[in-house]
């Protein structure tokens, strides 16, 4: 029984299926890891204790009977990001710290039709702006292996959540790295899948062509399981492709010998510490042993990156936010003297200083004088450092590198300099920009802390970046530990 | 790219965001700082080359066929509105 | 005055006659309850995202085909961000750059008979915004977003209109088209058809347009003319005054009867339009475009000349019976079963039976006397049973008894009198009962055979056939 939070998403949906356990054991058991958590990580915002165990009691009857979905009684938790029918959707924000939501998210259906019982809303930076969970409005999430440190960002809860193994699995959304640059800082595997693979309806948008969701798990063959119920076509998401979803389970065995690895020369620059440089050498190694191929390529455009990102996002962002007025739902001031002081109190109330300074910026670029010099510059670039990705996936199939330039800093360390924190993403930025999937994966420790293997791919590739890691995964351990104090 | 006072104020105008008087220069200060670090993007030569506003190129837009699926939920929706009556969202008049 | 030149571009916003709203699978249907068919998506709730609805593509691109414009292989939606209660996401998702519909044009009458072509610049797709309701509440505005989402197409003209009866022409003649196209029911006080005119004045012969004043939500043909006669002498006195015209936002007041400035536009709106990430580029091709071009109707113009060239009307007439298509086909009906004089038919059409459907405010579709009805009192005319006269008496009793021609005119014994015998009798009579005028008369008092006329005319109930009456009093009175 102790040992069902190191069994991992797949073992307990096979075990629940062999009825070696109960749904509502296991629900239990991760419910009481959470809430005894919970002061030291702070990772949900939302904990969902009586539906997670009516869910649960529900799946076990459907097991019983033989019937119910791949992940039938596995307990999951959601970055609070997602929209939840009947369960308060924060985004980590005060402006929406009343809203309950009244739809579920594609996603959530999705997992939910699986079977898969969600214990809460995990916490997140505010609306996904941030690279290191310190700007929600619920308070900062703790590093479980040093709670001194940040858990990265903005699926800082969700990383935390599975790194602590308070849940065998939770979905998070990237759109600069929230997914990876997290799961390295924690010592957790996150996938990034290609844009339009995962739905994004009912996922509050923050950039709309950036924006993707995915999941933290403990392993590459628990991210292929929960990709494959999560992903497919959506007709309520107009960017969302029609294409068949793998069975990326089944795929993970595919043999690694022959794959050809790029290592990004912009990847491997002054900005990586070298003890993390290191570690991803080693990882690389072992790639090498198992039969990859390794050749060094270059994306000459890619150090643009950032600059591109810090333009297009707060753009797309300032638009979609403009929906938070105080009229239909959300925070609103108190008697407001009129309209315009309705919507500049509620707004300024309700959004912290990170959104703030970004509805600003994407305000500024956008306006008119602007625009040409800013915006469609900005996307020009793009279309550069996406033909550059083009290019090298032409000579190789996947890229490897470091997810991050160090691995997790304290907390309040880079909250003074904007860019400081925004260069934590200089390695991760790319795979949004292109609509690239990307998988992170720990490789080892520099001290303590974790480091993460960052895995590119083409489109659609996520079945051979899932096989990739999960061979890496079946020689090493990394993926295996677990910090202090939740063992 | 240093910002002034007035283009923050009027930026943060266009956004209907009320900033105190502490915050505006602190807002003053990081945008300009991020309009600089954006600045590194006129290095770029991007002549003839096409801005990209989808990252998955050559797709369009699916067509939805025109058919009512929606009913009333007003009641349900107008739980999170802050002020209603008579099945309208209230909001201080406006004059035109 | 009269060296000023006035330049006017009207803006036309036609609700397109979907089911659905443009984005979501809400109804489009007017005069629901307050928010009752706003969905999330309509609503702009958190995470919800626009599907585009193919109808009003299909609208759009028969809209563009009909006014020979072009149409884009690949057209872009763009949020045009502003805060406004009635705009739930704070941005409206239009089209900007890159509109479905482009250099297009129709023609318009004046009333000298002249044509005068009208370029269309654009036309695009967007979406409308919901209601804002400031009466009856105190101290606050209500919001209704049923309309929010609901498809417009946006139909920008050149600024090459001279007059505001040049303005309402075209307006009158893109509100026929589109009701034609079956893309909108055109029907102005419920808000599906909506127009903005740009107005301006400069010294004839001048290069350069003068400053524009924006004049909006004007929502009918009278109001357009009034509103633009109002701004073009208010902007020609202040410039006369040595004032300079300020490009603005301006309402018109129907009970002032003035134009003043929109209170609530404060500093010119910056919107920020740049491409929506939410929906891809819109593809149309040529297997698309020719499917939609099978679906076109006789448009206006053609029907019209149809009319000019096969039933032998004059133009006015042609353009009259050719305003709306049901107003058309119910000619052509009648028309088909009264064959022998398609002019009595249209003086008809655009007589007795307008007048009859005025009277109540009622539309064609409404008529109380079918085309086959009207055609049937049309043959009686023709075939000389009855006087144009009794016609209209008979007509007002079909109109509001619903009875044939041929009943009524049984039942009321009106048959026209054309036995020569009968006829004379009756002239008989009239001379003797009024022997001093007949010999005025004979004396040479030639008016007098009118009054004799209608004597005779009255005596016979009307009945007696004119042209014998005429020729057999004629032959009486000469003794």
């Amino acid at each position: 029984m102790s040992e069902l939070h190191h069994i991992g998403l797949a073992g307990l949906a096979a075990g629940l299926r062999a009825r070696r356990f109960s749904s509502v054991e296991l629900t239990e058991a991760f419910l009481g890891r959470i809430e005894r958590a919970q002061g030291a990580l702070n990772a949900f915002i939302s904990v969902t204790r009586e539906a997670a165990l009516a869910a649960a009691a529900a799946a076990d009857r459907a097991l019983a009977a033989g019937s119910g979905g791949a992940l039938e009684g596995v307990p999951i938790a959601h970055k609070d990001l997602f929209c939840t029918q009947g369960v308060r959707t924060t985004c980590g924000s005060r402006m929406l710290d009343n809203f309950v939501s009244p739809y579920d998210a594609t996603v959530v259906a999705k997992l939910k039709r699986a079977g898969a019982v969600m214990l809460g809303k995990t916490n997140m930076d505010e609306f996904a702006m941030g690279s290191s969970n310190e700007t929600s409005y619920y308070g900062a999430v703790r590093n479980p292996w040093d709670t001194r440190l940040v858990p990265g960002g903005s699926s800082g809860g969700s990383a935390a959540a599975v790194a602590a193994r308070l849940v065998p699995g939770a979905t998070a959304t990237d759109t600069g790295g929230s997914i990876r640059q997290p799961a390295a800082l924690c010592g957790v595997t996150g996938l990034k899948p290609t844009y339009g693979r995962v739905s994004r309806f009912g996922m509050v948008a923050f950039a709309s062509s950036l924006d993707q969701g995915g999941v933290l798990t403990a392993s590459a063959a628990d991210a292929a399981l929960m990709l494959r119920e999560m992903a497919g076509f959506d007709p309520n998401d107009s960017t969302s492709v029609e294409r068949e979803v793998p069975d990326y389970v089944a795929a993970l065995d595919a043999p690694l010998a022959g794959l050809k690895v790029g290592l990004l020369k912009e990847f491997f620059d002054k900005g990586l510490e070298p003890d993390n440089e290191r570690r991803i050498r080693e990882a690389l190694s072992v790639f090498e042993s198992l039969g990859a191929r390794l050749t060094e390529v270059s994306l000459p455009n890619l150090p643009l990156s950032v600059p591109v990102y810090y333009v297009v996002a707060p753009a797309e962002c300032s638009s979609n936010l403009a929906r938070f007025d105080g009229v239909r739902y959300g925070h609103r001031c108190e008697q407001p003297r009129d309209l315009l002081d309705l919507y500049r109190r509620s707004r300024g109330e309700g959004f912290g200083a990170e959104v703030k300074r970004r509805i600003m910026t994407g305000t500024y670029v956008l306006s008119a004088g602007y625009y040409d010099a800013y915006y469609l510059k900005a996307q020009r670039v793009r279309q550069l450092i996406s033909a550059d990705f083009t290019r090298a996936f032409a000579q190789v199939d996947v890229l490897m590198g470091p997810t991050t330039p160090t691995a997790a800093f304290p907390i309040g360390a880079k909250t003074s300099d904007p860019i400081t924190m925004y260069l934590n993403d200089i390695y991760t930025i790319g795979a949004n920009l292109a609509g690239l999937p990307g998988v992170s994966i720990p490789c080892g420790f520099v001290g303590a802390l974790p480091v993460g293997l960052q895995i590119v791919g083409p489109h659609f590739s996520e079945a051979r970046l899932l096989g990739a890691a999960h061979a890496y995964q079946r020689a090493t351990d990394w993926h295996t530990r677990v910090p202090a104090g939740y063992a | 790219m240093a910002l002034t006072r007035e283009q923050i104020e009027s930026i943060a105008a266009l956004a209907r965001l009320e900033l105190t008087a502490e915050e505006l220069p602190v807002y003053q200060a990081s945008l300009s700082s991020i309009l600089e670090f954006i600045g590194a993007l006129e290095r770029a030569d991007t002549a003839s080359v096409t801005p990209m506003a989808h990252p998955l190129p050559g797709l369009s837009q699916r067509l939805r066929p025109d058919v009512v699926t929606e009913t009333d939920h007003h009641a349900e929706y107008q739980r999170n509105a802050p002020q209603t009556a008579a099945g309208l969202y209230l909001v201080p008049k406006v004059i035109e | 005055m009269s060296d000023w030149e006035t330049v006017i571009g009207l803006e036309i916003h036609a609700q397109l006659a979907t089911r659905s709203k443009i984005f979501s699978g809400s109804a489009t249907a007017y005069g629901a309850p307050a928010n009752s068919q706003a969905n999330l998506v309509d609503l702009g709730y958190p995470g919800v995202l626009p599907v585009l609805n193919e109808a009003a593509v299909r609208m759009a691109v028969k809209l563009g085909l009909a006014i020979n414009a072009t149409i884009a292989p690949v057209s872009v939606f763009a949020r045009k961000n502003y805060f406004y209660p009635d705009l739930p996401k704070g941005y409206q998702i239009s089209q900007y750059e890159l509109p479905i519909v482009a250099h297009g044009a129709l023609e318009i009458v004046l009333e000298d008979g002249q044509v005068k072509r009208v370029g269309i610049t654009r036309a695009h797709l967007e979406e409308d915004a919901g209601k804002s309701l400031h009466e009856g509440l105190a101290g606050v505005t209500g919001v209704d977003l049923n309309r929010a989402g609901t498809p417009l197409v946006e139909i920008v003209s050149e600024p090459d209109l001279r007059s505001a009866r040049e303005a309402v022409a075209y307006m009158k003649k893109v509100h026929t088209l589109v009701r034609y196209l079956e893309i909108c029911d055109g029907n102005m006080q419920e808000g599906s058809f909506r127009c903005d005119a740009n107005v301006s004045v400069r010294k004839l012969g001048a290069a350069k347009f003068g400053t524009r004043a924006e004049i909006k939500n004007l929502n009918s043909f009278r109001f357009v003319e009034r509103a633009i006669n109002y701004e073009v002498a208010r902007q020609i006195e202040l410039l006369e005054g040595g004032g300079a015209v300020v490009q603005e936002t301006r309402l018109y007041d129907p009970d002032k009867g003035e134009t003043r400035p929109m209170r609530s536009k404060e500093e010119a709106n910056d919107y920020r339009y740049f491409p929506d990430p939410d929906l891809l580029p819109v593809a149309v091709d040529t297997a698309f475009i020719e499917s939609v071009r099978a679906t076109l109707p006789e448009l206006p113009d053609q029907k019209a000349a149809r009319f000019v060239s096969q039933y032998a009307l004059p133009v006015y007439d042609a353009q009259v019976l050719t305003a709306s298509r049901e107003l058309a086909d119910y000619y052509e009906a009648a028309v088909r079963a009264a064959p022998a004089d398609p002019k009595l038919a249209a003086n008809w059409v655009m007589g007795e039976l307008a007048a009859a459907l005025n009277k109540e405010s009622l539309e064609i579709g409404a008529t109380r006397v079918a085309a086959a009805q009207l055609a049937g009192l049309l043959k009686r005319i023709s075939d000389q049973t009855i006087s144009g006269k009794l016609a209209k008496e008979v007509f007002e009793a079909m109109w509001s008894g619903g009875a044939d021609a041929d009943a009524v005119i049984a039942e009321r014994g009106l048959k026209q009198i054309t036995d020569s015998a009968a006829i004379e009798r009756v002239i008989d009579e009239v001379l003797s009962r009024n022997p001093g005028q007949l010999a005025e008369y004979r004396a040479g008092k030639d008016k007098l055979f009118g009054f004799f006329v209608g004597q005779a005319m009255k005596a016979s109930g009307g009945k007696a056939n004119p042209a014998q009456l005429n020729e057999l009093l004629r032959a009486k009175l000469k003794g």
